[in-house]
């Protein structure tokens, strides 16, 4: 198990253009799999485009408490990148103005950024209605200051998504460190308390599944439904969906694929399961992502490769929707853990 | 030197073998994605029962195959190997209860 970033250990994968490198060679390079260009050029989506906005998701840190292996941020407790409160107030501006419906604010742990709070709660006045946070779990329970995260959700009707990796304790650890598990299983059952994730609750509970290794998640379905009876069974504990989520070959688990020799059979895989179906509601054309420091991007892999939109509007301060909402949309063979199966996206599968 | 007969690599190509006999191939393919859907037993069963095979048929793409197909279904490590031992208690059952035949015939052919 890491304890610290990429960054921090100087490791050459965290310069991105060394990561853009390996994703556009080998096995692409040489013809062995195609790019993702022209598979979506065979159907005709080539150049890729924005749809309706609908989703704004700002990046409010590359700090997190935790340092998980396939974590496509390298985010951990050395990162020291974080949103000021001056970029915050340039992100309502934006918010206040939006045709966006829904605010997602991830990290990193968002919770560590200092002004997380004050960001909800001017968020919450200038409209938002719809409001997600993507957190860890264990952040809720690793520090007293944290402790009334719940009741903080709660009051502002957040709807709370947090990542699960699996329903038993080995599995949890392996990805994301000794101790995840129960702290999990103890920040879930206090979203409970509180009302979070009850059969016919407001307060949204979902979680997010992702495969520990070198391997596609299995259907979202059946996978809801295994950790529905697991972890009602075994600590009575509720939820509301389970969204599964594809790994993407960026940052830690680009690094933990070729560590392990398991990138080309992971590039194939990918391949193999691309489905057309998936390219149509890939979040890239529906979302954008504002990083930290307030670039733009059309999702938060790309914000971790440094690929800023292809747009003349690349900074919130310059932010105009229909400017940048009249953009292509940048790819690369990373995409294809977007359009694997029945796809994959912040929101779970998309086909 | 590497093995010529096994190639992990070739499981990849698994499916090429309709190229050379396209109908019954293409009617295999049908057939053995349509055995593995959720039925009467969840797709997670069958993933199990097809680990368990592999292992008795002593099949290295399938092992990996299912293995692979296990963790994609969260399937965990535990249940991989019970079900591996459930294959392997047929296996040498099978054997064994031939013991029985020895014992006949052993018995017929003693005074």
């Amino acid at each position: 198990m890491a304890t610290k970033s990429l960054k921090a250990r100087q490791d050459s994968l965290a310069i991105t253009n060394k990561q853009l490198e390996i994703l556009n060679g080998g096995i692409f390079a040489d013809g062995e799999l195609p790019y993702f260009k022209d598979k979506i050029a065979t159907i005709g989506q080539y150049p890729l485009r924005p749809k309706k906005l609908e989703i704004l998701q700002i990046n409010v840190g590359y700090m997190c408490n935790q340092v998980c292996e396939h974590c496509h941020v390298d985010a951990g407790p050395d990162r020291k990148e974080i949103m000021t409160r001056e970029t915050m107030s340039q992100c309502l501006d934006i918010i206040r103005n939006t045709g966006a419906h829904t605010l997602d604010l991830t990290g990193g742990a968002p919770e560590m950024n200092p002004d997380f709070r004050w960001f909800v709660e001017e968020a919450a006045k200038a409209g938002i209605t719809d409001f997600i946070v993507r957190s860890n779990l264990t952040i809720i329970r690793a520090n007293k200051k944290y402790y009334d995260l719940p009741e903080f959700f709660k009051k502002h009707n957040v709807h709370v998504i947090s990542s699960m990796p699996h329903y038993t304790r080995g599995k949890t650890d392996k990805q994301r460190g000794d101790g995840v598990f129960d702290k999990s299983i103890k920040a879930l059952q206090e979203l409970n308390a509180v009302g979070y994730g009850m059969p016919d609750s407001d307060l949204r509970l979902d979680l997010v599944y992702n495969p520990s290794g070198a391997y596609l998640p299995g259907d979202q379905m059946a996978l809801e439904r295994d950790f529905k009876k697991a972890l009602d069974e075994d600590f009575n504990i509720q939820f509301h969906n389970l969204f599964a989520i594809t790994n993407l070959p960026i940052a830690r688990f680009l690094d933990y694929l070729i560590a392990s020799e398991n990138y080309e059979d992971y590039m194939y895989a990918l391949v193999e399961a691309y489905n057309p179906a998936a390219v149509e509601n890939v979040m890239c054309t529906n979302t954008i992502s504002i990083s930290w420091d307030g670039w733009i991007y059309d999702c938060d892999f790309n914000q971790m490769l440094d690929l800023k939109v292809a747009s003349k509007v690349k900074h919130i301060k310059d932010y105009n929707e229909d400017l940048l909402n009249n953009r292509n949309i940048i790819i690369s063979q990373h995409c294809y853990g977007c359009t694997a199966g029945a796809g994959s996206s912040c929101q779970g599968t998309v086909a | 030197m590497a093995n010529p007969y096994y190639d992990a690599a070739d499981l990849r190509k698994f499916g090429k073998i309709t190229e050379w006999s396209e109908e019954i191939g293409t009617k295999f393919f049908e057939y053995y994605g349509k055995v593995f859907e959720e039925g009467a037993l969840s797709a997670r069963e069958k993933s199990l029962i097809a680990l368990a095979v592999a292992h008795v048929v002593k099949c290295p793409y399938c092992i990996d195959a299912y293995t692979k197909d296990g963790l994609e279904k969260g399937i965990t490590k535990e249940e991989m190997m019970e079900a591996v031992h459930a294959g392997a208690a047929i296996e040498s059952g099978a054997t064994l209860v031939h013991g029985v035949q020895m014992m006949n015939k052993y018995n017929k052919l003693s005074m």
